[in-house]
């Protein structure tokens, strides 16, 4: 379990290395142009030289890449050429920001597809089954975008229910959180109730599903005792992998109601070529992604004796 | 008259039979008749739309307005500038399924030979090419779009390269799973000891025995692609502007949506309806390949 823990440890570090030179280079590629997004378009080339050189783009990048990654490593975190802030100052309360979008999108996500799935697993090929799993292609099929703005002008404009922005500008308003939500819900709800049918469905048709039927059990009985046990264990690893998909699935919906979160911020720097910012928050991404998945890998083998580390 | 070699070969009996089977499936047939819609009017978009997707005809009018200097009815309104909105979804028709297929098709070549490769092979390749997959993989794909296509500019060439380079490692995982399982078969041995090429024999004996599995992930990842389109479009990161392209003309009228709602909902039905071809296409396609 611990060596488990140490190798996963060392493929985040190999990673986070690989993604942050990766993006260095990258970056690399339009360093006039870097100047131009911070001083405007008509600054003169001299004034751009005077900038690039007092941010020490002259150095080579390997030296720039060693300076950051060692700042990195002690937790300071650079300087934002866009917000005028050390990074640290606007990436942890965007953090926060998407961290309680997303948990209401997984309050809302997680009962309702899990309890939707099994319905449709339990008996498969039913005319509840059919619809479950219609609905479910038919909301993944909506891209975000598109269903912030059907559902905007549903209730935004037509029924004037809700607010259209979520700028949050006077502080924390319940109210303007619920669009966002909703999108981020419909767009994700149909992957996990589709991926809940299957495991449910799977386990249905096992036997000793038949023999607690057979031997007769009442069938609520079999369903909550024996099925859902076993079909709940898939559900878990879909469910912890949509915590990196909210990543990047925050972008999108972040952009469109103006929610200051890490999408929006991440957006924002990478248009503006804003190095630091991009970094810390690639390097974020690829935290959750590794350990999203190593808690997904450890809690699978609690819920499922059969598979034990070896 | 009768020509022999004109005859339908076996392969393209069989390939004729595939689509005759999925008429079982009533959801495969609603997406193939999705997608052929969308295709029809791609084909056609010269002859189908009313007006060229640039021209600038009267700005902000509404669907069914009658327009008098051309003495045609704008069936679905105009944009802000003026663009009548049915000739540019038509065009944007085109665009979408140029670039759609043209990314999946490119990710899938490279996904192939990694995987072939990595699972034929096995040994360092297979570490190597594992490696730098989960790499990619970890990282969160829209954020890894917008860095590339912010950086090197958005274009039609820029956003095929960076899809091949994100959807490439999740198709060699399956292409390498396929391969590890085919790699054991009877024939594949045979061949080994014919003396194929390792070539031969990954491109002949074992890529056509995954085709299944893979055709329908190639559905379900032309769906994603397009969204992929359409998202980065309506970001601001998609085909430069005067293009018509369904995410951007979303992008666009995004700020008159409260008192013109139909500039970005007509764009955002059509961009929906053609990913959810795709998907019950997929879906029709899984239902009609358990059956067998």
């Amino acid at each position: 379990m611990l060596i488990f823990i140490a190798k996963r440890f060392s493929f985040m570090v190999i990673t986070m290395a690989a993604v942050s030179i990766l993006l260095f280079v990258v970056l690399e590629f339009s360093p006039g142009s870097v100047a131009t997004k911070v001083l405007g378009q008509f600054a003169t080339d001299e004034q751009k030289n005077i900038w690039l050189e007092q941010h020490g783009y002259f150095d080579p990048l390997w030296q720039r890449y060693f300076v950051w990654a060692g700042n990195f490593l002690t937790g300071e975190l650079g300087e934002s050429h866009r917000f005028k802030v050390p990074v640290g100052e606007i990436l942890w309360p965007r953090l926060w920001n998407t961290a309680v979008l997303g948990f209401w999108t997984f309050a809302f996500l997680i009962p309702f597809s899990l309890v939707l799935g099994v319905l449709a697993g339990m008996r498969e090929g039913s005319k509840l089954d059919r619809t479950i799993s219609i609905i479910s292609v038919l909301t993944t099929s909506i891209p975000e975008f598109a269903s912030a703005v059907f559902l905007s002008a549903l209730f935004v404009f037509g029924l004037n229910w809700l607010p259209g922005t979520s700028g949050m500008i006077s502080g924390f308003d319940f109210k303007q959180l619920i669009m966002p939500v909703l999108v981020l819900f419909l767009y994700d709800f149909g992957y996990v109730a589709r991926m809940t049918r299957a495991s449910m469905a799977e386990v249905m048709t096992t036997p000793y599903i038949r023999t607690a039927v057979l031997k007769g059990l009442p069938y609520r009985q079999v369903i909550m005792k024996h099925a859902l046990r076993n079909a709940l264990i898939a559900p878990f690893t879909v469910i912890m992998l949509q915590l990196n998909w909210l990543l990047s699935g925050v972008i999108v919906v972040e952009f469109f109601f103006a929610y200051k979160g890490f999408g929006a911020l991440l957006l924002e720097a990478s248009l503006n070529q804003d190095i630091f910012v991009i970094e810390a928050c690639a390097m974020v991404a690829v935290f959750v992604a590794v350990a999203t998945q190593t808690i997904a890998d450890i809690g699978y083998t609690f819920l499922n004796p059969r598979i034990r580390f070896s | 008259m009768t020509d022999i070699s004109k005859a339908p070969t076996p392969s393209a009996l069989s390939a004729l039979r595939s689509i005759a089977i999925l008429r079982e499936s009533w959801i495969g047939m609603i997406g193939t008749g999705l997608i052929l819609f969308w295709v029809f009017v791609a084909l056609f978009a010269p002859l189908l739309a009313p007006h060229d997707p640039l021209a600038i005809l009267q700005p902000f009018a509404k669907p069914g307005t009658f327009h008098v200097k051309s003495g045609t009815t704008l069936w679905l309104g105009t944009d802000n500038l003026g663009r009548d909105i049915l000739s540019r979804v038509i065009w944007g028709a085109r665009t979408v399924l140029i670039y759609a297929p043209l990314a999946t098709v490119c990710a899938y070549a490279v996904g192939i030979i990694m995987g072939l490769a990595a699972g034929y092979h096995r040994g360092w390749w297979d570490t190597v090419l594992s490696r730098i997959g989960d790499i990619i993989l970890s990282f969160p794909v829209l954020v890894l779009y917008i860095i590339v296509i912010a950086t090197f500019g958005a274009s039609g060439f820029n956003i095929v390269i960076a899809i091949t380079f994100a959807s490439a490692p999740g198709i060699m995982r399956i292409v390498r799973g396929l391969a590890l399982d085919l790699r054991n078969r009877d024939y594949v041995a045979a061949s080994q000891t014919r003396g194929e090429t390792s070539f031969y024999i990954m491109v002949v004996e074992i890529l056509p025995n995954a085709r299944g599995p893979l055709i329908v992930d190639a559905c379900v990842r032309l769906g994603y692609v397009i969204i992929t389109i359409g998202v980065l479009g309506f970001l601001g990161l998609g085909l430069p502007p005067p293009k018509p392209d369904w995410g951007g003309m979303v992008n666009e009228a995004r700020g008159m949506a409260m008192i013109f709602p139909h500039m970005t909902i007509i764009p955002c039905v059509a961009i929906s309806s053609l990913v959810l071809g795709f998907n019950l296409l997929a879906d029709g396609l899984r239902e009609v390949s358990l059956r067998d």
